[in-house]
């Protein structure tokens, strides 16, 4: 009798959890061809925190994210956006996908590619006026980069096109920030900038979701962290979930048991 | 002539001609860049080759009940619909197969081409109905074209055209990046889906004047050609119909000037005089700009070089670095720094000391981001942030006793 009490007591936590959940994902399964990708994975990202998304090469990290998203197909898999379907809240998600996923010699100047984030607002036909320039450049000198609005987007440098790229999700306005890589291949000088403008949106009470690679950094950008190899591995904040032994398994043979060591306790 | 033909003197079918082509060239060269922007521009090809078998079997079935087989509603009504099943097959080749999307447009391509070629034949051997001039839609022919033609194809390419300033947008952000699209809810298939329907549109209505062989050089060339002169796509947009209209205004124009000229080939060939001419004379991508810019680069490198060396003392060995010291006046011809030499060299140095500054500097960034080792810093920086940086490094000071 008890433990069946118990039982719904949990499963009642449960919905109430993926009710506040920002992001929740149940049973999500990706697959290319017949190898899956991503196997039967849940998170629930916690509101107003930074969560990492960790794991090996191949791991499925990006993968899982696009699906949420749904701009990969999943096989199968529920996706709730606080609450609610993904697409009644998609005016709430602000994604930043990975840099090398463009043409950056395409005919477009960074300001251009900021007002992209106010696509909403513009709609089908309506005028760019000059409010919606200064909310762009707003956006831009938020991520240190308002001097080049008028250069073209081929001209900047790695670091440079990362931070055009949160400048535009920034322009959003959204309530969850989903970031693909962001720290992959930049310079230290766009690391500190993007990072101090993530925490600054986790203190204006905005939920975070970083696809990160870095493990020498987690204990030191993130709250929680999610690892995952195709299935999930652990989840929750850092000091529960980012352990030797979590790591171990996360990434197999793959790091020295020294490295594993000294990350878990940094 | 030409000049009677340009300006519409020669005749109503030349008129008619001139002012269809105009039109539709506007209309296909705005169509083709979000297609070249999408980075698909080859699919048009197998698109615009797909629509001969439905030509073919419209001719043959207006023929059967007994219409007018060449009734051009009717063909071009026929040519849509089996474009529109050959961009389907495309389409599914490349989701449900592992064939890429260039070997998809070559199989449909071919396919449907030499399908609609063997139903041409055949319509020859039978000779139903007055077949006379449906090879006309291979390459185009404007000798019988229409009062009727030319109202289809205006209303077909303003169509297309209205299509696009209500979608301009969407097809811009998913021609750029596409996932990001996604995410933000848009239907991207559906996106791409009306992207080729509207160059299907143009195609379809293009077949009369240029024909379908030649029908993509209108969609793509024109982008091309603009892409050359500017670096935003809502104004390669412009610029391309605008090129587009030109060129097919022209084209036409030339071909009425002369007995017996072709005027799809003739448009195609006046489109290209404008390509090759940006080719060459652009400003920032052009071929003769690069050339231009990399002497003008050499020529500077080898110059700060020059200074760089003077200044430190070092021998200058190559003989373009002397050349150039000496031409500006800066050495003499025994290689010697003159006095105007030796201060350009030390200002030299120190812009050398100043940029490594600037660079080391988060708050100097844009200027850092246009170091190349050449640039004079007081074209970068202001008199008031140069004294800052100087001070920073530390001028040379008077020793007191």
């Amino acid at each position: 009798m008890t433990v069946e009490l118990a039982n719904t007591c949990e499963t009642q936590d449960q919905d109430a959890l993926i009710a506040q959940s920002p992001l929740s994902i149940r049973g999500l399964t990706v697959s290319y061809g017949e190898k899956p990708a991503v196997f039967s994975v849940d998170m629930t990202v916690k509101p107003g925190q930074m969560t990492a998304i960790i794991g090996p090469n191949g791991a499925g990290k990006s993968t899982m994210l696009k699906a949420a998203l749904g701009i990969v197909p999943p096989v199968s898999g529920r996706v709730q956006v606080f609450g609610r379907a993904l697409d009644e809240q998609r005016a709430r998600i602000a994604y930043v996908p990975q840099r090398a996923s463009v043409d950056w010699d395409f005919p477009t100047r960074v300001i251009d590619v900021v007002l992209m984030g106010l696509y909403r607002e513009l709609g089908l036909l309506g005028r760019i006026k000059a409010s919606h320039r200064a909310k762009a450049m707003d956006c831009l000198d938020r991520v240190g980069m308002g001097d080049f609005a008028e250069r073209q987007i081929g001209q900047l440098s790695g670091g440079q096109q990362q931070r055009v790229f949160l400048a535009r999700a920034l322009a959003q306005g959204a309530d969850l920030y989903l970031l693909d890589e962001p720290f992959a291949g930049v310079d230290a000088a766009t690391e500190k900038a993007i990072i101090s403008v993530l925490k600054s949106l986790r203190e204006a009470g905005k939920t975070v979701v970083v696809v990160h690679h870095d493990l020498a950094t987690v204990t030191e950008y993130f709250d929680n962290v999610f690892l995952i190899n195709t299935r999930r591995v652990a989840e929750g904040t850092v000091a529960e979930a980012f352990t030797e032994a979590t790591l171990q398994v996360a990434y197999g043979g793959r790091l020295a048991t020294t490295q594993v060591d000294q990350l878990a306790r940094a | 002539m030409l000049l009677d033909a340009l300006l519409l003197q020669l005749g109503y079918n030349a008129t008619l001609v001139a002012i269809g082509a105009a039109l539709l060239g506007t209309a296909a060269g705005i169509t083709g860049t979000f297609l070249f922007l999408r980075k698909r521009a080859l699919v048009s090809d197998a698109v615009s080759h797909a629509t001969l078998p439905g030509v073919c079997i419209a001719f043959l079935l207006m023929a059967a009940f007994g219409a007018d087989g060449r009734n051009l509603a009717g063909l071009l009504l026929g040519s849509a619909v089996s474009a529109g099943i050959g961009l389907w097959c495309m389409n599914w080749l490349t989701r449900n197969t592992r064939l890429a999307e260039d070997a998809a447009i070559g199989a449909v391509l071919s396919v449907f081409f030499g399908f609609g070629i063997v139903l041409l034949t055949v319509i020859q051997i039978l000779g139903v109905g007055r077949q006379a001039g449906l090879e006309g839609f291979l390459l185009g022919s404007t000798a019988g074209m229409l009062y009727s033609d030319a109202l289809v194809i205006a209303g077909g390419g303003a169509l297309s055209l209205l299509m696009i300033l209500l979608t301009r947008r969407p097809m811009t952000l998913v021609a750029f990046d596409p996932e990001y699209a996604a995410a933000r809810g848009l239907p991207v298939e559906r996106i791409d889906m009306l992207m080729m329907g509207l160059v299907m549109a143009v195609t379809v209505v293009g077949l009369k004047i240029v024909g379908l062989i030649l029908i993509v050089a209108l969609l793509i060339i024109p982008a091309v050609t603009a892409r050359f002169w500017t670096e935003r796509s809502d104004h390669v947009v412009l610029l391309a119909g605008l090129f587009g209209g030109l060129a097919s205004y022209v084209g036409a124009a030339l071909s009425a000037s002369a007995p017996n000229l072709p005027t799809g080939p003739i448009i195609v060939l006046v489109s290209f005089g404008f390509f090759a001419l940006s080719l060459f004379l652009a400003p920032n991508r052009g071929v003769l700009a690069a050339v231009m810019r990399h002497m003008r680069f050499q020529r500077r490198v080898h110059l700060r070089q020059g200074l760089l060396a003077l200044a430190q003392g070092q021998a200058i060995y190559e003989s373009l670095t002397l050349r150039l010291l000496r031409r500006a006046g800066l050495v003499r011809a025994d290689g010697v720094a003159t006095e105007r030499g030796k201060a350009r060299a030390s200002k030299a140095l120190r812009d050398e000391r100043r940029w490594e500054i600037v660079r080391g500097d988060m708050a100097h960034e844009a200027a850092a981001a246009l170091y190349d080792g050449l640039r004079d810093i007081e074209t970068v920086l202001t008199q008031d942030q140069i004294v800052e940086i100087d001070r920073r490094i530390g001028g040379p000071r008077e020793v007191l006793s």
